[in-house]
């Protein structure tokens, strides 16, 4: 986890941006479509970075961390789970845009299984159900969106148990 | 005028948190463009052998080294039904591509821990296997 005085993201930052030019070396043809990609995906997260922002800001503001342990400690049971996985399901953008704020619950002393909860969660995308019906089917869809929100909750608990016998 | 105070602290913290996970967010983010610009999508159908055990692992595998939108994956995934790939595989390759992350996977140590990014990308692939079997295999008894 990166500390207050760590430069390990500006290191990981820097690695990356070596990776980038190394590519563009070899294969001089890509480099313009990665950087249009890459400026598509920062137009495309900006939305979700302001939302993120916000939340931070509303988790700090009105939410105390004992407030949050009674709800999402250790201890808690499926309907925390099920709280995250609406979370999950509800969250927009890409899934890296929201470890800031699972960083921040993290520290806040929630249990990592309603974390993993959240991000499996994030697979049943109901934006894009419509699309899936005409690319899959309506059965199909119904029926992996249910045994995803399923495993959501199983790996949650999974993860939940791992956490409270080895501390990830 | 605490009130007041205290939400200046909040904007404040708020603030230093996303600069502090600005460099790794961004480097993320350079590294799906790379994934997504480099890897020619061609390619994907040819890796499977049409075994649908062997066949749900490499989907998940498939699913798990690529990043971008979900709406690529359900183009792709209708691809590969296509060409005769089965179910279960498509399946294991639409649910490991967003729960699985190998390309957010440093960034999710820095950020969540090493052990928890690693354990929940290892589980979240084994569970995609297993909803992969079991949405097959109710779309088979309806």
């Amino acid at each position: 986890m990166t500390s207050e005085k760590s430069y390990a993201g500006w290191y990981f930052l820097a690695v990356c941006a070596a990776i980038y030019l190394i590519a563009f070396i070899i294969k001089p043809e890509t480099g313009l479509p990665v950087i249009k990609l890459f400026s598509r995906i920062i137009l495309n997260v900006l939305p979700v970075f302001i939302l993120i922002f916000a939340l931070l800001v509303a988790v700090d503001y009105l939410v105390k961390p004992v407030m949050l342990l009674k709800y999402f400690g250790k201890g808690s049971g499926l309907k925390a789970y099920l709280l995250s996985l609406l979370g999950g399901i509800i969250s927009t953008g890409p899934i890296y845009m929201w470890y800031p704020l699972m960083n921040d619950l993290q520290k806040k002393g929630i249990s990592n299984g309603f974390l993993a909860t959240f991000l499996y969660g994030r697979a049943i995308k109901p934006a894009l159900i419509p699309l899936m019906i005409l690319y899959f089917g309506w059965i199909y869809t119904i029926v992996l969106s249910i045994v995803m929100a399923i495993t959501a909750v199983l790996q949650g608990l999974l993860i939940g148990m791992i956490d409270r016998r080895w501390r990830l | 005028m605490k009130d007041k105070k205290q939400l200046k602290q909040a904007v404040f913290k708020a603030a230093k948190q996303l600069w502090r996970t600005f460099p790794v967010l961004v480097g993320a983010m350079l590294l799906v463009s790379l994934a997504s610009a480099l890897i020619p999508k061609e390619i994907y159908a040819a890796i499977f052998s049409l075994n649908p055990i062997l066949d749900s692992f490499i989907g998940a595998f498939i699913g798990s080294i690529l990043a971008g939108n979900p709406v690529t994956s359900y183009i792709l995934g209708g691809e590969f039904l296509k060409q005769g790939v089965s179910l279960v595989a498509v399946s294991a390759f639409l649910i490991a591509w967003v729960t699985v992350g190998i390309v957010q996977l440093p960034a999710e140590s820095m950020l969540l821990g090493r052990r928890f990014a690693f354990i929940r990308n290892i589980t979240a692939f084994f569970f995609a296997i297993i909803s992969a079997v079991a949405t097959a295999l109710i779309i088979g008894v309806l």
